[in-house]
């Protein structure tokens, strides 16, 4: 039988509605288009997928269990391996991982793998009415700090061995990255909650409110009885660029745009939160928060939304199918652009002119790409003279982030690298101070969901080796 | 959630509270700031810590009604509860160094200034108190700044109370007849504070400014409470809230407060208008 070459399409809301609303784009597959999708893989010997995936799910079993239509048994495997699917396969970026490697992808689109972990995992939250089975408890306590991927992947795991996992968050509510940064057209806030309340069953608590590095020392948790402890903290404080004008009114880093509009529900017209709602957004950056930022600027009514980045469209960090979305949607590539300058309204002749400080444009120098760099993209190279100004009443920097100091700054023997990332060993997790673990942005830097998973489950097997391997020891 | 144990009006427009918060409790020292949500869906506001009591595991914060957000802390009643309380966030005040300070207070900010002045006095240190308000109506902890202070003036705007004039006044006349102060730590309205710095700047005696500029999370995540200092972008909730004052770009802080002014005024007339209603 002749292999259908392209994916099954996705069914989405149409570009021109979804644009004006913040329902989740992405409708998810049938029973029926999943059950074909799943019927496109080869089921091949050598399995790359799973080499390709972060947390090495056994893709062509859960696949080969879609096909025979037993989708809880799908469900089952799945979460052998991973903690929380309907996430992953709503942001994890698989032509990278699972997706670059799939065998059909050599010669036809590859299998829509990201879309069949998806499917089985709605259809699990939908369907799924039996109850958890919780572990019989071990008696032994881990602290974890930071309610994201990581962090919580880790408590996860380590529940399911039977450990206690106290989680302690900063934030109000749990979640991390999934709910102050992916807006809910892209990651659904009840999908997060959900999870988050499967990990309850197992056991794990979740203490917010609580700033390790402030509230609680690293020091303190260990003399409260917890044998280990996981950082898994998340990325810091936003990189601005420093150029001039970055503090004018109308600018805001990506968290604090996301926040307000994600965490804060300032996307909500009933709540008090205030957000900008700007009619002309340029977006600086090209990954997935720049591609969130700009989406969630154009629901809150903004005429033009536009990325500029640096590079082409080819060397864009973000997910694809995310490009693919926010180009449907309407935003504007300004590409192979390095802003120079955010200029402001400056009324000399009236101090107080309400719209003074407030923006009015960014300058931006086209760019050409030169020599590749040591991580092999090519280098922008900016063109001396073509300056020109892009109006826009607000700018939103999305470059990333440097590592949070609360932490490693009220921790002794925690050794951080150059840039103040903890050092961690990537097999294990494993830091300098003994007994501490560590994973997720808070080591890597910006990073994506589901390598911060990835190193949550490496620390977590890592965890339960330490810490039995300190009661043989007695 | 966190108990409203104790709540008290201080004056029209300013309320204590303290709040039942053990391990904030433990750990807040004077200069460093919490974070609070009265209910859910509710703003985050950072508020200086005013006091603690270890004891008895409570927090002591002061406010101004000034927006929704703290016409709605003030509606709550002792015995209720707000949703969320975090803290201690930011770096405590430095009082290492130091023997001899002049503390300047201005409204509100004095809830800020008193337990900075209670702890270098704690410290040995000799203390030197000038408050600044607007009236006499406005005068707040009087009594607690008397017992901590060698010295203490208060200045009204009005004259209605205290000394006719701005703290700036009493400030200057003590540097020049001779006063040797190893810091001066003003906390207060941003204007008041440029002031200050203006006023110790030309005698360089080192000044300390208390900034509170919009925050969301506190930990240093949102990037939003960025202020520049010696020229080079600073965090208020993780590198502050005290900087040098001779280093911190006021104008530009205080461009940057009036951000949401609009915002914040239709939401005083929108809640001003529900108590209105409610009254009816």
């Amino acid at each position: 039988m002749a292999v259908q070459p392209k994916k099954n399409a996705m069914p989405v809301q149409e570009p021109a509605v979804r644009a004006r609303n913040f329902k989740e784009v992405a409708l998810g597959y049938s029973a029926e288009i999943a059950v074909a999708e799943a019927g496109r893989c080869l089921n091949c010997k050598n399995r790359p997928c799973v080499e390709g995936c972060p947390v090495n799910i056994a893709i062509p079993d859960f696949i080969s269990r879609i096909k025979a239509g037993d989708f809880e048994g799908a469900y089952d495997m799945i979460s052998q391996s991973s903690s929380f699917p309907a996430v992953c396969g709503r942001v994890c970026p698989q032509e990278t991982q699972c997706e670059g490697k799939c065998t059909l992808g050599i010669k036809f689109e590859p299998v829509g793998i990201g879309r069949l972990e998806r499917f089985v995992a709605d259809y699990h939250n939908a369907h799924f009415k039996g109850e958890v089975k919780s572990p019989s408890p071990n008696g032994k306590k881990v602290a974890v700090i930071g309610s994201g991927p990581s962090g919580l992947t880790c408590a996860g795991d380590l529940a399911k061995r039977g450990y206690k996992v106290t989680v302690f968050e900063a934030l109000h509510l749990a979640g991390g990255v999934l709910v102050y940064g992916i807006p809910e057209f892209r990651l659904p806030k009840n999908i997060v909650k959900k999870e988050i309340e499967t990990l309850g069953k197992y056991g794990v608590d979740i203490q917010t409110n609580v700033v390790v590095g402030k509230t609680l020392t690293v020091d303190e948790l260990f003399e409260q009885g917890y044998e280990a402890v996981y950082i898994g903290s998340g990325a810091g404080l936003p990189r601005f660029m420093g150029i001039p004008g970055e503090s004018l009114k109308g600018v805001y880093s990506a968290n604090e745009f996301l926040t307000r509009s994600n965490l804060m529900k300032a996307y909500s017209p009933d709540c008090r939160t205030p957000i900008m709602h700007a009619r002309n957004v340029a977006v600086v950056g090209g990954g997935n928060v720049a591609m969130d930022a700009a989406r969630t600027a154009l629901r809150l009514g903004a005429e033009n939304v536009y990325i500029v980045y640096r590079r082409s469209m080819e060397e864009l960090p973000a997910r694809k199918e995310e490009v693919e979305h926010a180009e449907e949607e309407g935003i504007k590539f300004e590409i192979l652009r390095n802003p120079v300058e955010i200029i402001g309204y400056n009324n000399p002749e009236d101090r107080r002119d309400v719209k003074n400080g407030f923006v009015t444009g960014i300058k931006v120098r086209k760019c050409e790409l030169g020599e590749p760099d040591e991580k092999g993209r090519r280098r922008p190279v900016e063109i001396a003279g073509s300056e020109y100004v892009i109006d826009v009443d607000c700018v939103i920097m999305a470059i990333g982030t440097s590592p949070n100091p609360l932490i490693k700054s009220t921790t002794e023997g925690l050794d951080v690298n150059s840039h103040g990332g903890i050092i961690a060993d990537e097999k294990t997790g494993a830091t300098s101070k003994a007994g501490v673990f560590a994973g997720g942005d808070a080591v890597t830097g910006a990073a994506t969901v589901i390598l911060a998973m990835g190193a949550g489950k490496v620390a977590a097997k890592a965890i339960d080796e330490y810490i039995s391997s300190k009661q043989t020891n007695y | 959630m966190y108990k409203i144990v104790n709540k008290k009006q201080l004056n029209p427009t300013v309320t204590m509270m303290d709040i039942y918060a053990p391990l904030v409790a433990q750990k807040a020292l004077a200069g460093q700031f919490i974070i609070l949500r009265v209910d859910e869906d509710g703003e985050r506001i950072p508020l200086t810590v005013a006091g603690c009591d270890k004891q008895n595991g409570t927090v002591k914060i002061i406010f101004q009604i000034v927006g929704g957000t703290t016409i709605r802390l003030n509606a709550k009643e002792q015995g209720e509860y707000i949703s969320d309380f975090v803290g201690p966030l930011g770096r405590p005040t430095k009082t290492d160094g130091i023997k001899k300070a002049c503390i300047v207070g201005g409204g509100v900010g004095c809830a800020i200034a008193l337990p900075v002045a209670a702890r270098l006095k704690e410290l040995g240190c000799e203390v030197h108190s000038i408050i600044g308000f607007r009236n006499k109506d406005l005068v707040i902890l009087e009594e607690e700044f008397s017992a901590c202070s060698d010295r203490l003036t208060i200045m009204t705007d009005d004259g209605s109370y205290g000394r006719q004039g701005v703290v700036t006044a009493p400030l200057k006349e003590a540097i020049e007849s001779g006063e040797n102060y190893d810091e001066v730590i003003a906390i207060g309205p941003l204007v008041m504070m440029k002031f200050v710095v203006a006023t110790t700047k030309p005698y360089n005696v080192p000044t300390t400014v208390s900034m509170n500029p919009i925050m969301i999370d506190g930990t240093g995540m949102c990037g939003g409470c960025r202020l520049t200092v010696g020229g080079k972008m600073k965090f208020a909730c993780v590198d502050g809230p005290d900087f040098d004052g001779f280093e911190v770009d006021f104008d530009e802080a205080m461009q940057r407060a009036s951000m949401y002014a609009d915002f914040e005024r239709a939401e005083r007339e929108a809640s001003c208008n529900l108590f209105k209603k409610e009254a009816q």
